[in-house]
């Protein structure tokens, strides 16, 4: 196991954010956290890595419970990607050699630059390495800090919403991407989501955020359109087209 | 296997390429700023060779009358020039990136205007100003030391102000800025009021001090700015990770385990200390805080590994060459500092804007 949470947490300006959220993750996992806007999704991911205080519970990281952690030993451990991604005037080899502040003492050693090459070709990046960052389209920009998360060697990947401004192209290149990475090196990744579809598609595991608890946790056969109307209040109809999963909203014609 | 593993990588000699050359554009920087010191050591009323410039420098006795002039006024002057700018750019480096904000400089708190209402209110309310009969130095401050603590005092104030509300309202770039815009006018309002009330000497003192001049420092003075400014850009040496990881945006920075409060908290009182010195003891020298970080940005990117060390060499080159230029242009008198900051840097500037980022 490589995330415990118990009974977390979190209140905002005396309302109740989050209540009592308990949930696992196993290696090799990818767990998907789904639910509305504003349902506390993204405040879910932060309290993981601590960017955000839980007000109560416990979080155990890879055995360590996080609040006994200092913030740069919770870096090597959960790698973050925000939904948002700024640029500024810096080469891509040199926004990805960032991912490795929470291991640089003084300056980068050999073995950072030999890691962040390696990514870049792990991701078939390569021809980018010198292009400033702030130069590139979103899925370029979107890939870097992928890339930057995964230079961390981190056990978990905390993914905030990774395909929200991406083509369709570039979506299912990064989700194929995570979900290769994750298999390969048993590490786990959870992701906020939106896309239902993509959720169906490439993770493991489903967590339905409603009102600030845990409304539905399992696995895609356990999930039925009556959940997810409970969850987004909007009917839906569940199938599959050529094999793959699949929801549409709305009610069948009659 | 639970954790990844991706040091099958090879080092790519392109990239240590391109790093040498941002290594070679500060080691050219370096050299730019060490003949230019000797240049200005060498020019002035009386001309000294640089050969013999660098060999006084060196200890030798080669002209008694020159030894006087370089030790007395020149070495010292070229110095305070150095040290001041560097302070000043290193400061705007900081300020720019704890601020998100690329007009941030060491004066976007409010802080020298808050000097400059302490140089007023030490000249207006406790008498400091008088006139002198010189030609070349026609009104001074009677009592240097007490208008310079004043406006200290007021600069401390002013950043105190600026760290509380930062400290109730959360370190936030927004909080910060919109503080320091309101000081900065407070400040600057207190300063006209006093001034309608003042005497024709007394306007005439307050105006001349808020002239910044690097020729007002003393060995004493200058050594206390060169501890504080060195001990500061180590300081932010030490944390160009950081920074590059806040200029990458708040929780990217966050999440690579970078405390973004107390950096921005700790930037930001030692950038205001560094401004209120120099300002408590040149006066208001603008420009150089703002405008020698993006020349630097525009030639070696935003990499603060880089940035750090070429805008402190930018910060020495401009105001050195503006003060060496200021003693020449209108020679025998000489100007203050700041009028050739803002005359020699905003062409440059508006050139490296419009020419866009080096490729």
């Amino acid at each position: 196991m490589i995330l415990n949470v118990q009974e977390l947490n979190f209140l905002y300006r005396n309302h109740d954010v989050l209540q009592n959220v308990a949930f696992e993750v196993n290696h090799g996992e990818i767990v998907a956290i789904l639910g509305p806007n504003g349902v506390g999704k993204t405040t879910m991911l932060k309290c993981l890595n601590r960017i955000l205080k839980a007000n109560k519970g416990h979080i155990y990281l890879d055995g360590s419970e996080i609040k006994t952690l200092d913030t740069l030993e919770i870096a090597r451990r959960a790698g973050y990607v925000p939904q948002r991604v700024e640029t500024g005037r810096f080469t891509a080899f040199d926004a990805v050699l960032l991912g490795r502040r929470p291991h640089i003492t003084w300056d980068v050693s050999e073995r950072d630059l030999r890691i962040v090459d390696a990514i870049f070709s792990r991701l078939s990046m390569e021809h980018l390495r010198l292009s400033y960052i702030d130069e590139m389209s979103g899925g370029e920009l979107q890939k870097i800090a992928i890339a930057r998360a995964l230079v961390q060697e981190p056990r978990i990947l905390l993914l905030d919403e990774p395909t929200s401004s991406l083509d369709l192209k570039n979506q299912v290149e990064i989700l194929s991407t995570i979900v290769d990475i994750v298999r390969e090196h048993g590490i786990a990744a959870i992701m906020t989501m939106h896309d239902l579809n993509q959720a169906f598609r490439y993770a493991d595991r489903f967590i339905f955020l409603k009102d600030g608890n845990i409304h539905f946790h399992g696995n895609f056969n356990d999930v039925t359109p009556e959940i997810i109307e409970d969850v987004y209040g909007l009917p839906v109809m569940m199938g599959s087209v050529g094999g793959v999963r699949c929801i549409v909203p709305g009610t069948a014609p009659a | 296997m639970d954790v990844i593993h991706f040091s099958d990588g090879k080092i790519p000699a392109d990239y240590l390429g391109y790093v040498r050359i941002k290594l070679l554009w500060i080691i050219g920087g370096i050299i730019l700023l060490f003949v230019l010191f000797i240049l200005s050591i060498s020019v002035g009323a009386v001309s000294i060779p640089p050969y013999d410039v660098l060999m006084t420098l060196l200890g030798q006795n080669i002209n008694h009358k020159w030894d006087a002039i370089i030790w007395n006024i020149r070495l010292p002057q070229a110095l305070t020039a150095i040290v001041a700018g560097v302070g000043l750019s290193v400061a705007g480096v900081a300020m720019q990136s704890i601020l998100r904000n690329p007009l941030g400089s060491p004066f976007t708190l409010g802080i020298s205007n808050a000097g400059a209402f302490g140089a007023a209110v030490s000249v207006i309310i406790f008498g400091t100003g008088t006139i002198q009969s010189t030609i070349a130095d026609p009104i001074s401050i009677n009592n240097p030391y007490l208008t310079t603590i004043t406006a200290f005092v007021f600069c401390m104030i002013a950043t105190a102000i600026i760290l509380l509300i930062s400290r109730i309202r959360g370190a936030s770039p927004e909080v910060m800025v919109l503080t320091g815009v309101a000081l900065s006018s407070l400040f600057t309002a207190g300063t006209m009021f006093l001034q309608y009330f003042a005497s024709d000497t007394q306007l005439a003192a307050v105006v001349f001090w808020t002239f910044g001049d690097v020729s007002r420092a003393g060995w004493n003075e200058l050594g206390l700015m060169t501890i504080l400014v060195g001990l500061s850009s180590i300081y932010f040496l030490v944390n160009r990770w950081n920074y590059n990881a806040i200029d990458a945006g708040n929780e990217t920075a966050k999440g690579l385990g970078v405390n973004v409060e107390r950096i921005r908290l700790f930037g930001m009182t030692i950038s205001a200390m560094i401004t209120a010195v120099i300002v408590a003891f040149l006066g208001v020298i603008g420009f150089v805080g703002l405008v020698c970080p993006h020349m630097v940005r525009r030639i070696i990117g935003d990499d603060q590994r880089y940035l750090i060390p070429g805008s402190c060499i930018m910060g020495g080159v401009l105001l050195l060459a503006s003060d060496t230029v200021a003693r020449l242009i209108v020679a025998p008198y000489v100007l203050p500092v700041a009028v050739l900051t803002a005359f020699m840097g905003a062409p440059v500037f508006i050139y490296l804007i419009v020419r866009g980022y080096k490729r």
